[in-house]
């Protein structure tokens, strides 16, 4: 009967909750959200777990469930001040706990407030399994990533179309391809798509110059916000997988990329917020049961980031497993009559011990 | 069990001429008898009251054995174990047998069928008395045959120290039972219960782990468990949230494949108390399926302590209590591995 009750409510509430993001509270732990297909498409080109961007295809919607940790997080936002250095969040957690799945929700209560998003997927995805390593034509020590960095700022540009004609470049910097005063920031993310050569530098200077604005005009046309968001933080100090010339491993640093990133991690400017995840499963030399910032990290990332607000993300409690099954026997994912009875989700509460990634492995061939 | 000792017993019947004379036995009982006292005094124990398993206990004390097969290792049993029973000669000096039924060839069957047949006719003749006097009633005492089997063939044969055939066989335990239905049959329940052998209740082999209490007062049992060669130990501690720890970690990452948690959940599922208990365990040895196998065992018997006897024993008939036997089978030489043999080459 309780359950009953429970499935009428969160059917009903499934569809109320559009993104308005004022009115989630405390209240509405463990219910869906849906993203507006629109907001899916500019905002998270790339920036989904696969499996959930599957289930967005399958179900032909994208809900989000709404989670003690993505509150937590979102109100601090909500409270920060913004004209003080920007504040550093961790989101940590064990494997499959819902770290990328929080860090996205917030994203997006960012960008329906009108946010620059500087978003980078999976930081670990640049430092290994990398084609094509140029020496750096600005730097002698570096290496460039032509193809992922291209393919980086094509994504920023989706995110980000309607500040592209609004931020006004302040300076120039010297290269062999000068960028005059006054330029909009659109120009030069083009020409950083366009010529690949020379586009690790392009996102190299497109985030200098966001840190330089981001504080800058309180009010008027160029007033932003900046939120900086990076999943798999730990890549940006762990090792990499690549490979010099002289077959020598490449450190982080060397890796022009990298080195942006890392600048931007430091709050040596104001106006924005940094929010990170770290990640296991993608990083490189770690053993599978690390999983706190301290371990993740290493010394020399834990001494970066420090200060830091750690938020953590766990497995679900019997109300959001509750709510996640009722979802799936709502959208007829759980096909087999046994998962439907007591019995069946006794079995599957324990054998996912109520792991949100683990659980939606299992309910995929039910 | 004696019906394994009864399949490795040689063709009595073959046996040929008497080995060991009567004397010999004898002898050899007397020698016993006396080694046995000597061996109690040696270990300083009473010599009136040594038993088998004492005089066992010290033949494994005094040469201790490093040998895998048990019935290799040195020995101290009565004669009448040790040395096969054998037919004595059954004829005379001047060749004339002893027993009537000698040229039946099988002399000790055919005269226990005669015996039986004498009962049953004894019976007939106990009912027509009864009738006479007018004393016959169907309802007379029955004998008890609940919880007991026939004596297998092997067994028979053993105690007639013959071979005798399975039709040979099934027409005695048809004699059996015709003198069972006889309404008088109790007369000779003595008799009959001879041929039957009692089968001991399967569930009451199993010790059941010891329920302790916390200082709070949570109840929790210990249990070990074993499979291929992973050595698994548990606490199953009462009032939890279904927690598994194994070696320190969580079972979601100890066992990632769903198979291994599977086995897990199995005996919680059954007996239905998943989300009651908190596990605690170490395991070691192995892979991963075997490790499993060897969890789940140690949760079963754990669990004995917290559950019926009834539910014990469908725990027994779903197979959750047996150890699996299977083991790692040896290499042998000549071959690649265990079953696999080198290339076949014609010439």
């Amino acid at each position: 009967m309780l359950v009953f009750f429970l499935f009428c409510f969160l059917y009903k509430s499934r569809l109320s909750l559009q993104y308005d993001h004022e009115k989630i509270s405390e209240r509405h732990t463990g219910q869906y959200y849906t993203l507006p297909a629109a907001h899916i498409q500019k905002l998270f080109p790339h920036g989904l777990p696969p499996r959930f961007q599957l289930q967005i295809k399958t179900f032909n919607e994208g809900c989000v469930m709404v989670r003690p940790p993505a509150l937590e997080l979102i109100s601090y936002l909500k409270k920060a001040d913004y004209s003080k250095p920007p504040l550093r969040y961790i989101l940590y957690g064990d494997v499959g706990t819902g770290k990328t799945m929080c860090l996205s929700h917030a994203l997006h209560y960012c960008y329906t407030q009108g946010w620059l998003i500087v978003h980078i997927s999976d930081a670990h995805l640049w430092v290994k399994n990398c084609k094509e390593l140029l020496p750096s034509s600005s730097r002698p020590s570096r290496f460039d990533q032509p193809i992922q960095a291209s393919q980086w700022l094509k994504n920023f540009k989706i995110t980000n179309e309607r500040f592209l004609s609004k931020v006004q470049l302040g300076y120039v910097w010297t290269k062999r391809e000068r960028t005059e005063k006054g330029q909009p920031l659109g120009e030069l993310v083009d020409q950083g798509v366009n010529r690949m050569k020379s586009s690790s530098d392009v996102v190299g200077a497109v985030l200098r110059e966001l840190r330089l604005q981001a504080g800058g005009a309180t009010e008027g046309e160029g007033a932003f916000k900046l939120a900086v968001a990076v999943d798999g933080l730990n890549a940006l100090w762990g090792k990499t997988s690549l490979k010099k010339e002289d077959r020598t491993m490449c450190e982080p640093e060397e890796l022009t990329l990298i080195h942006n990133v890392r600048k931007m991690m430091k709050n040596n400017w104001s106006g924005g917020a940094i929010l990170t995840a770290l990640s296991q499963t993608g990083s490189l030399f770690k053993p599978q049961s690390a999983y706190l910032p301290s371990e993740l990290l290493g010394e020399e990332g834990f001494d970066n980031m420090e200060p830091f607000v750690p938020v953590s993300v766990s497995n679900y409690n019997e109300k959001e497993f509750e709510s996640c099954y009722l979802y799936y026997l709502d959208r007829n994912w759980l096909q087999h009559s046994h998962s439907r009875s007591e019995e069946g989700k006794k079995e599957l509460i324990f054998l996912s011990n109520k792991n949100p990634s683990i659980l939606e492995r299992l309910c995929a061939f039910l | 069990s004696c019906s394994v000792v009864m399949l490795l017993r040689k063709n009595l019947a073959a046996a040929g001429p008497q080995k060991f004379t009567q004397e010999f036995i004898d002898k050899q009982v007397e020698e016993f008898e006396v080694g046995k006292r000597h061996l109690a005094n040696m270990m300083g124990e009473d010599p009136e009251t040594f038993t088998q398993e004492d005089i066992d206990r010290s033949i494994a004390y005094l040469f201790p054995s490093g040998l895998f097969e048990k019935r290799a290792r040195p020995v101290m049993k009565h004669p009448e174990e040790i040395f096969p029973k054998q037919t004595a000669i059954q004829w005379d000096a001047e060749g004339r047998p002893f027993h009537f039924l000698f040229y039946t060839g099988k002399q000790s069957y055919y005269s226990l069928l005669h015996d039986v047949y004498e009962k049953i006719l004894a019976i007939e003749r106990h009912q027509d008395k009864m009738r006479n006097k007018g004393l016959f009633t169907s309802d007379t005492k029955q004998i008890l045959l609940t919880g007991s089997r026939w004596l297998l063939k092997e067994e028979i044969e053993e105690n007639l120290v013959e071979n005798i055939s399975v039709q040979d066989y099934m027409r005695l335990i048809q004699l059996m039972e015709l003198l069972l239905s006889m309404p008088y049959c109790s007369l000779e329940e003595e008799f009959i219960l001879k041929f039957r052998k009692q089968l001991e209740v399967q569930s009451s082999k199993y010790e059941i782990p010891a329920l302790q209490y916390d200082p709070q007062g949570v109840a929790f049992s210990f249990a070990d468990g074993r499979r291929k060669s992973a050595k698994a130990s548990i606490t199953l501690r009462d009032s939890g949230s279904g927690n598994i720890t194994i070696n320190g970690r969580n079972y979601l990452y100890y066992f990632p494949v769903l198979q291994n948690r599977e086995q897990l959940m199995f005996p919680l599922l059954f007996v239905g108390m998943s989300g009651r208990f908190d596990i605690e365990g170490s395991v070691e040895g192995s892979g991963h399926s075997a490790q499993a196998g060897a969890l789940r065992l140690a949760i079963s018997r754990a669990l004995l302590s917290f559950v019926s006897e009834g539910e014990v024993e469908k725990m027994r008939q779903a197979g959750l209590l047996t150890a699996d036997p299977r083991i790692r089978e040896r290499k042998k030489p000549g071959q690649e591995g265990a079953r696999k043999k080198f290339t076949w080459k014609k010439r």
